[in-house]
């Protein structure tokens, strides 16, 4: 059995935005994030659908990994429309069934959530995990937070432990199959049976998992000190991150984006999220 | 006698992909009776082909057969069953211990089998005896044991099964040389006395060539050569051109011929050696004093 993990994983590339320094792109993200909430009519929802399918081009994802990556998000975009849906309220009344009372504004309010969900999503991959490795983030991030280490907040340690913690995912998973399979080998039965017959089933797998897990860490603390690892104080980088006009550029861009959304707003067309 | 049969048998690693691999390419194989050691390069596909055997993984193309039943064909039951039949200690098993005693670990596997509360306590006690575990051991957790002691309760819990084959993956791997002789002595001994056939795949040399009836060399996923110990390690240069290696005294032997001392090349184990040596050297001598 493959274990399958679609965990926003990084896509290997050499396009403008795999270059861009990881600061910028955290920024960039946020930065657009408020953007798409900004966002209240059917253009400026274009006009979001456009950046988002340029941001793709850019990136030279593939569109098939775009797409898969949408889906752990389907039902939570579905369960949403529907809420949408039957929930708001508005002026023109389309369809009257009994109690259900369905409106043009529920419509257009589904069919906009929807696309701001699908783009939040899609968007914030595109710049931060299918273009950027998981490192370059976190060490991004731990700039970007160095400040509140002035406020006592471990900073550097977060990010060590984040680090870590994505690192050790692949290996884990390798574990477990492993596990499984010695399991099947000694007859384990992890597909039939009720609930509490399937849980048990379990056991075998999630205790040596455990053992092996603490056993790594162990490995890894001991492997640490002995390079002298003290944390984050006087630690120098092998990689330094150096932001430039390009990351200044792509900032700008977002802003730009940001405004253009805020005069398409202005301008009233009609067909306008309630909420 | 149990048959094991690999009636060409493709494997591709990620299939349709362009990371398409063959890590098993027509393999033909009829396994059954004796020791047989699997031997080859990391990457010629032996752990794929032990993972074939007890059908955790399916073969992309071709048949096993155990018994002249192909497993894979329509019930499941006969795959289950074939797990059972074709026992797989996995490299490192002790790494996949779990219960709170020795003795439930190595009852895992008859509690699968559905066998009675007796039969399982006597098979645990025979598999102990079989990995020389002493019997005060089984109320002990098993990650309070010794690397060499824990890897012995991950054999009994194989050998409790009681398999008609029994499959090991580098089943001495990282032990010390008392461990070593210890886990081959013990899987000698179950062969031996329950006539199960045992197929070992390993990196040693040494081992294989002391406890190994029949050697099978493998490289990029093919079956290279198949035959007694002698025939196999007889042709080292063969074997040193596809990055294996002969055991160590079998290169002595032959630097030993080279120089005129002829102990003959079948020399596999240090044992043999030393007593072939030692009546050259006899030879030698005497013939000084004549």
């Amino acid at each position: 059995m493959k274990i399958d993990i679609a965990l926003g994983q990084y896509c290997e590339g050499n396009s403008p935005l795999h270059r861009l320094d990881p600061r910028a792109k955290l920024i960039m993200s946020i930065l657009f994030i408020v953007a798409i909430f900004m966002a209240k009519n059917v253009f400026a929802f274009l006009f979001l659908i456009l950046f988002s399918v340029a941001l793709a081009a850019v990136s030279k994802v593939s569109p098939r990994v775009v797409l898969r990556g949408l889906k752990p998000i389907l039902f939570i975009a579905a369960f949403t429309a529907v809420i949408n849906l039957f929930f708001v309220r508005g002026e023109q009344l389309i369809f009257e069934f009994g109690f259900v009372k369905i409106y043009l504004e529920g419509i257009i309010n589904a069919v906009l959530i929807v696309v701001r969900i699908i783009i939040l999503l899609a968007a914030s991959s595109m710049l931060l995990t299918y273009t950027t490795t998981p490192l370059a983030l976190t060490d991004g991030l731990e700039q970007l937070l160095s400040p509140l280490a002035k406020l006592k907040i471990p900073v550097h340690d977060f990010s060590m432990m984040m680090t870590i913690a994505l690192r050790f995912i692949p290996t884990l998973v390798e574990e477990t199959e492993k596990i499984m399979n010695a399991q099947k080998a000694r007859g384990a039965d992890f597909t039939s049976g009720n609930i509490m017959k399937r849980v048990k089933a379990l056991v075998p797998i999630i205790i040596p998992l455990f053992v092996s897990a603490f056993r790594r860490a162990n490995e890894l603390a001991v492997a640490m000190e002995c390079r002298c690892y003290t944390g984050g104080e006087g630690r120098t980088r092998m990689n330094k991150l150096h932001a430039g006009m390009r990351d200044l550029f792509g900032i700008l861009i977002v802003i730009a984006a940001g405004v253009v959304i805020v005069l398409i707003n202005r301008v009233n067309f009609g067909f306008s999220l309630v909420m | 006698m149990a048959s094991l049969e690999l009636c060409g048998i493709n494997y591709i690693y990620n299939k349709g992909t362009p990371y398409e691999t063959y890590a098993l390419k027509d393999i033909n194989l009829k396994l059954g009776g004796g020791i047989t050691g699997i031997i080859g390069h990391t990457g010629s596909g032996k752990s794929t082909l032990v993972q074939l055997l007890n059908g955790l993984l399916r073969p992309t193309e071709g048949k096993l057969l155990l018994d002249d039943e192909d497993i894979w064909e329509k019930k499941t039951d006969r795959l289950r069953e074939a797990r059972f039949k074709v026992g797989l200690v996995m490299q490192y098993p002790e790494y996949q211990l779990f219960a709170s005693t020795v003795y439930e670990d190595i009852a895992f596997g008859p509690r699968n089998m559905g066998l009675s509360d007796e039969e399982i306590k006597e098979r645990v006690y025979a598999a102990a005896k079989f990995s020389m575990l002493s019997p005060e051991v089984m109320t002990r957790s098993p990650f309070e044991l010794s690397g060499g002691q824990k890897r012995r309760v991950a054999l009994a819990g194989i050998i409790a099964m009681n398999p008609k084959f029994l499959v090991l993956d580098e089943p001495a791997a990282g032990l010390d040389p008392g461990g070593r002789c210890g886990i081959l002595e013990g899987i000698c001994n179950f062969s031996q006395k329950s006539g199960a056939s045992v197929i070992i795949v390993s990196h040693s040399m040494e081992d294989m060539a002391a406890y190994c009836d029949r050697v099978i060399a493998m490289a990029s996923g093919k079956i290279v050569m198949d035959g007694s110990r002698s025939e196999v390690y007889g042709r080292a240069d063969e074997l040193i051109g596809i990055g294996l290696d002969v055991p160590q005294v079998t290169r002595i032997a032959s630097a030993l011929a080279e120089r005129g001392i002829d102990i003959g090349r079948d020399v596999y184990t240090v044992g043999y050696a030393a007593d072939m040596i030692c009546s050259a050297a006899n030879i030698q001598s005497s013939d000084k004093t004549n």
